[in-house]
């Protein structure tokens, strides 16, 4: 591994190209080699990119892969471009092996070893998404993730610890971790509805039509919906 | 529907992203109500948040304002908020490496550790440990000890992992916790086990006793944990690599026996390690095939990917192996996971027959635009190892070829096509024009400058020779326009060859290398100036020697001799006689299949056996006045496998001497051989000049005698002898243990094979790119004919084989290969004899009842035509 990161600076000055092009022949080598160091080393890297491909959170565990912020963030960009399109489960890249998820706004990504046993970068993979589901209380969409943010950190942590699969049973994670997002969090929304009620109790308006039953997580309903309350305040 | 959701937020004003617009400086300011009585929880951990979002994405601290955060920070251990205090470990450990003084919460962290709030131990271990070195470990690590064998399972795993990160830093103080987590090992929890495991294994791994122990313990005993399970199989399989154990024992069956196990992590794990066993027999192969199957037609898209891409590795080594999966795979060809039908397809190219390929092709070309770069190349190898297995295909190759050499793509993924289309030009003659026309197309837009060159020099050599060769021409001459230098300097290099093979298009080769002497580049102009001089002397011979078949000298030899010349500087001018010739050809080797891993290797050129040899050699004072090394043989072997000494000898062919150097082993613990000597009778009029003894040769250290023979100078033809050698030496007897020999010795010998010098010995290869062109140089005025009946042989191949290690010389234009169901054959050798002679051989071969050849030698000596004359008759 590290003989050849070095072969690959060193190609880098005299070929033209991105050095990504380089990685490519490891990968395709590596694919074939056959050693499997019996080690806890299992996870390389962990993160969640949103949409349009911006880093959430990411963790990388093997400080010989992508040491820079610069290497990473390219490495981010390319998995993102090769997978957000079809949700595969299972990518092959820069002789990586990447499991991913995704859901509404949220891409996952669990990165380890050619070698590595796909299915336990699955488990990976799917404890953090579970936990990570738990705490958002099924919200696994970015506004929510991010008004959650140290949840997510400490369910990571969690999870891997240096590159070792610490737990991979989400339901000790959430134990451990004992977060979760708030049942009912301080938005615009609620305090358009909280004003409203106010309001109707007091001024006795029938302000019925701006109830929405149901609790909605999209802000543009919100925004909307604050416009109209101001309207109606307009009125009184 | 997203996007729309996303541009209507951002109108909202409300900012979608809380932490979009985060200032670092902003946020440290904040930092500062962290010095607030009473800590405001929510607010603090809304702030620590922020700066570890700012840490991950990036953004850099200096030490300085790391430092002040940090020790801001450690206030917030007066609350006891159970989340505010999590994170306050994750920021310590984020900022273990940026801030200064982060052990100055040691003693928060290990009040944690040992505290009586179970959520907190783990977490504070793991925080402790990050910012802990050696010195510091050592004080708390009875608190180590205690929490690996805590009854807390998450204590416990942290502690276990803690420690796995540590033994990198203090291997020795984390081997004195073994006991412990061997202890942990026999946990309940199945986490718990799966790190003690992991550790024990990292502790133990250079002891093979121990590691041989731990697997007997726990294949009886049997795991909880999947992952403890899989990372056993691991071991096993290991160990049974370096072992080289057979497959009958005891741990082959435990992975066999893994393959039963309930969970498909554990299955799949043992099935890739049989799989990956080097020498597995078909019949061991077959359990692992059979559940790798079964897990084709799992709904897991994981699960698919990994059964499929290990059978994959399968049908490289045993295709048979898996053509029972052929129908599995066929439903996998259409897989919506792009990475999932490239295997499949990969692999039923491997394992199917040629009726299938047209389909597979089509069904691949319908994604290949799809797939990634990785899987391109393998696709590539896949139809490079069918078009030798299948060379009918070629057609059918070559347009799927050239339709994904017009597609975008790196650097690998061309390379690997461009070799795959190189390699199936030279094995299907037929295929040759075709393939030409693709890479001329390929070269006219290609921005790597190897592969444009690479084909450059591909056209040059093949261009000349075909029907039309006027067609490549403005290929060519568009890159001297167009490129770079170094593809510009192998433009004019392919245009030279044009010049100099086709007489009717020399004139307006001259009128275009006259442009290319106008470039800007040195490099360019030089070549084309000397090409320009070369082509106007319109002589064949020169054409051949400076045109068509370069140097054919060792480069790191030329250097030395050059570096020496320059040092000495005398009258005389430099002879390129003097420089050692290359011993393996460079170029014109058949392109191996899956040759992606070569292009780890380094790209200078490594010293040659020979040219270690020769350094060896030199540094003899006896035999620093032979002159340059000619040829070293390959080791013979002169006394029979697991006999008491062990003699191989090289023999160095130099200008008018040999000598051969005797590689001996003393394989007797209770002996030590002194001054051995290997003597010599010859048969011929060779004649033994020097002897050079081994000092001394203790058990199983291999030592070197020599013996310096002169060659008969009244007799060029006598290049055959046959010695009898014997080894001859004084023993002394000596302790088994430690070696210590007996005061006094006696002289023994001991008989060895004979050893036969033949006429390869003296002639060393040499690659001439065109033969023809090299036989007009060498002309006929040495010519000789000879015809022979080689009544043994049976068939060409066996003819041919035979006669390239007879004469020890290159085949050239690919002549080796004799072309199936063919009934005559000409096959071209070329060498060089000792002294620098340059000769050439056409063998023509007729197949009657045995086989006819028709010798025809030419070279500038005629002693040396009649020694090849002489020794194949």
């Amino acid at each position: 591994m590290c003989s050849w990161f070095q072969v690959g600076s060193a190609r880098r000055v005299t070929a033209q190209g991105s050095p990504r092009q380089h990685r490519v022949s490891a990968a395709a080598a590596e694919m074939d080699s056959t050693s499997l160091e019996p080690s806890l080393y299992t996870v390389k890297a962990v993160f969640i990119l949103d949409n349009d491909g911006n880093r959430l959170l990411s963790k990388y565990y093997d400080p010989e892969l992508y040491p820079t912020m610069k290497e990473q963030k390219n490495f981010e960009n390319n998995v993102f471009s090769k997978t957000h399109k079809a949700d595969n489960e299972i990518a092959f890249l820069e002789g990586m092996t990447i499991v991913y998820k995704s859901s509404i706004d949220l891409f996952f990504y669990v990165v380890g070893s050619a070698q590595e046993n796909e299915l336990m970068l699955m488990s990976v993979l799917n404890c953090l998404f579970d936990s990570i589901s738990h705490i958002l209380r099924k919200n696994v969409e970015r506004r929510c993730l991010l008004d959650n943010m140290e949840g997510v950190f400490l369910a990571v942590d969690e999870i891997i610890d240096g590159g070792v699969i610490l737990e991979s049973d989400s339901q000790q994670v959430l134990q451990k971790v004992n977060y979760r997002a708030d049942d009912n969090p301080l938005t615009e929304q609620s305090v358009a509805q909280h004003l409203t009620e106010k309001l109707a109790l007091t001024t006795n308006v029938s302000v019925m039509s701006l109830h929405q039953p149901s609790v909605c997580p999209v802000s543009l309903l919100c925004f909307s919906q604050s416009s109209r309350l101001g309207r109606s305040l307009a009125t009184l | 529907m997203i996007k729309k959701f996303d541009k209507k937020d951002e109108e909202s004003g409300s900012g979608s992203n809380p932490f979009q617009h985060l200032e670092k400086s902003a946020v440290l300011q904040e930092a500062r109500i962290f010095n607030e009585t009473p800590i405001n929880p929510r607010r603090c951990l809304h702030i620590l948040t922020k700066i570890i979002y700012l840490l991950n994405q990036g953004e850099h601290f200096g030490t300085t304002e790391a430092t002040e955060a940090f020790f801001a920070m450690t206030r917030l251990f007066q609350s006891n908020d159970q989340t505010l205090r999590r994170m306050c470990y994750l920021t310590i450990k984020e900022m273990a490496n940026i801030s200064e003084d982060v052990i100055i919460v040691t003693s928060s962290l290990t009040k944690d550790m040992t505290g009586k709030e179970d959520v907190y131990r783990g977490p504070a271990i793991r925080a402790l440990c990050r910012i802990t070195d050696t010195t510091m470990l050592q004080a708390i690590e009875r608190y180590m000890k205690q929490a690996i064998v805590d009854k807390v399972p998450s204590v416990s795993s942290s502690a276990l992992v803690s420690s796995l990160h540590m033994v990198k830093m203090s291997y020795d103080v984390v081997k004195r916790w073994v006991n412990e987590a061997q202890e942990a090992a026999s946990s309940d929890n199945i986490m718990v086990q799966y790190h003690a495991l992991g550790l024990l294994y990292h502790l133990r791994k250079n002891d093979r006793l121990a590691v041989t122990k731990m697997l007997n313990k726990f294949t009886k005993s049997g795991l909880k944990s999947p992952f403890a399970y899989c990372m056993l199989i691991r071991i096993a399989s290991k160990l049974l690599d370096e072992t080289e154990g057979g497959h009958d024992s005891p741990l082959f069956d435990f992975i066999e026996s893994s393959l039963r196990n309930k969970n498909e992590m554990v299955v799949y794990e043992a099935a890739s390690a049989i799989v990956h066993m080097p020498n597995c027999t078909a019949r061991e192969l077959a359990p692992a095939v059979s559940v790798l199957q079964l897990f084709c037609s799992s709904p897991k898209a994981a699960l698919r990917y990994a059964a499929v891409r290990t059978l994959n590795k399968v049908a490289m080594k045993h295709p048979s192996a898996v053509t029972a999966c052929n129908l599995d795979l066929e439903n996998l060809i259409t897989d919506s996971n792009r990475s999932i039908a490239t295997l499949a397809i990969t692999t039923l190219l491997k394992t199917g027959s040629e009726s299938s390929v047209d389909r597979l092709m089509k069904q691949i070309s319908s994604f290949v635009s799809e797939i990634s770069d990785e899987f391109k190349v393998v696709v590539v190898q896949a139809i490079s190892a069918l078009c030798q297995k299948y060379p009918r295909k070629h057609s059918v190759m070559m347009n799927f070829l050239s339709n994904m050499l017009r597609d975008d793509g790196g650097f690998e993924y061309k390379r690997a096509i461009v070799d795959c289309i190189i390699s199936i030009i030279e094995e299907n003659p037929e295929s040759k024009e075709t393939g030409l026309a693709h890479l001329c197309e390929f070269i006219e837009d290609c921005e790597h400058t190897v592969l444009a060159t690479k084909i450059l020099h591909l056209l040059g050599k093949e261009g000349p020779r075909t029907p039309q060769p006027s067609k490549y021409i403005r290929f060519i001459f568009n890159r001297v326009v167009l490129e770079s230098e170094a593809v510009r300097a192998a433009a004019v290099s392919a245009l030279a060859k044009f010049g100099a093979q086709n007489d009717d298009l020399l004139p307006s080769v001259l009128v275009l290398m006259q442009r290319c002497m106008m470039d800007s580049d040195d490099e360019v102009r030089d070549r084309a100036t000397f090409y320009m001089n070369v082509l106007q002397q319109k002589q064949k011979a020169l054409n051949a020697a400076y045109i068509f078949n370069g140097l054919s000298v060792s480069i790191p030899g030329l250097e030395k001799s050059l570096h020496q010349y320059t040092l000495e500087p005398s009258e005389k001018p430099f002879d390129m006689k003097s420089v050692p010739l290359a011993t393996t050809p460079i170029t014109e080797q058949k392109l191996e299949i899956a040759p992606v891993a070569t292009s780890k290797l380094p790209e200078k050129l490594a010293p040659s056996r020979q040219d270690i040899y020769q350094e060896q050699l030199a540094s003899i004072p006896e035999f620093q006045s032979l002159g340059p090394l000619f040829k070293s043989s390959e080791p013979v072997q002169l006394t029979e496998a697991e006999t008491e000494y062990v003699v191989r000898c090289i023999k160095h062919t130099f200008a008018r001497h040999m000598v051969f150097q005797f590689d001996c082993t003393n394989t007797l613990n209770d002996q030590l051989l002194q001054k051995v000597v290997v003597q010599m009778e010859p048969s011929e009029a060779y004649e033994v000049a020097h002897y050079i003894p081994a000092p001394s040769l203790p058990y199983s250290q291999p030592g070197s005698s020599y013996t310096l023979v002169r060659l008969p100078d009244d007799d060029p033809t006598a290049v055959s002898c046959t010695f009898s050698c014997t080894m001859k030496y004084l023993v002394r007897d000596c302790d088994p243990n430690t070696g210590e020999p007996d005061d006094d010795g006696y002289d023994d010998e001991y008989v060895l094979e004979d050893l036969e010098v033949t006429v390869a010995d003296h002639i060393q290869k040499v690659l001439k790119p065109n033969f023809g062109a090299a036989w007009e140089e060498v002309g006929d005025e040495n010519e000789k004919e000879e015809t022979f009946a080689l009544a043994s042989v049976r068939t060409l191949d066996e003819a041919v084989g035979n006669i390239i290690s007879f004469l020890g010389m290159q085949p050239c234009e690919r002549s080796d290969k004799v072309p199936e169901n063919k009934n005559s054959h000409v096959l071209f050798l070329a060498g060089v004899f000792r002294g620098g002679h340059d000769v050439l051989v056409r063998a023509r071969l007729a197949l009657a009842d045995g086989v006819t050849m028709q010798v025809t030698v030419r070279s500038t000596e005629e002693t040396v035509v009649d020694v090849i004359l002489a020794s194949v008759g």
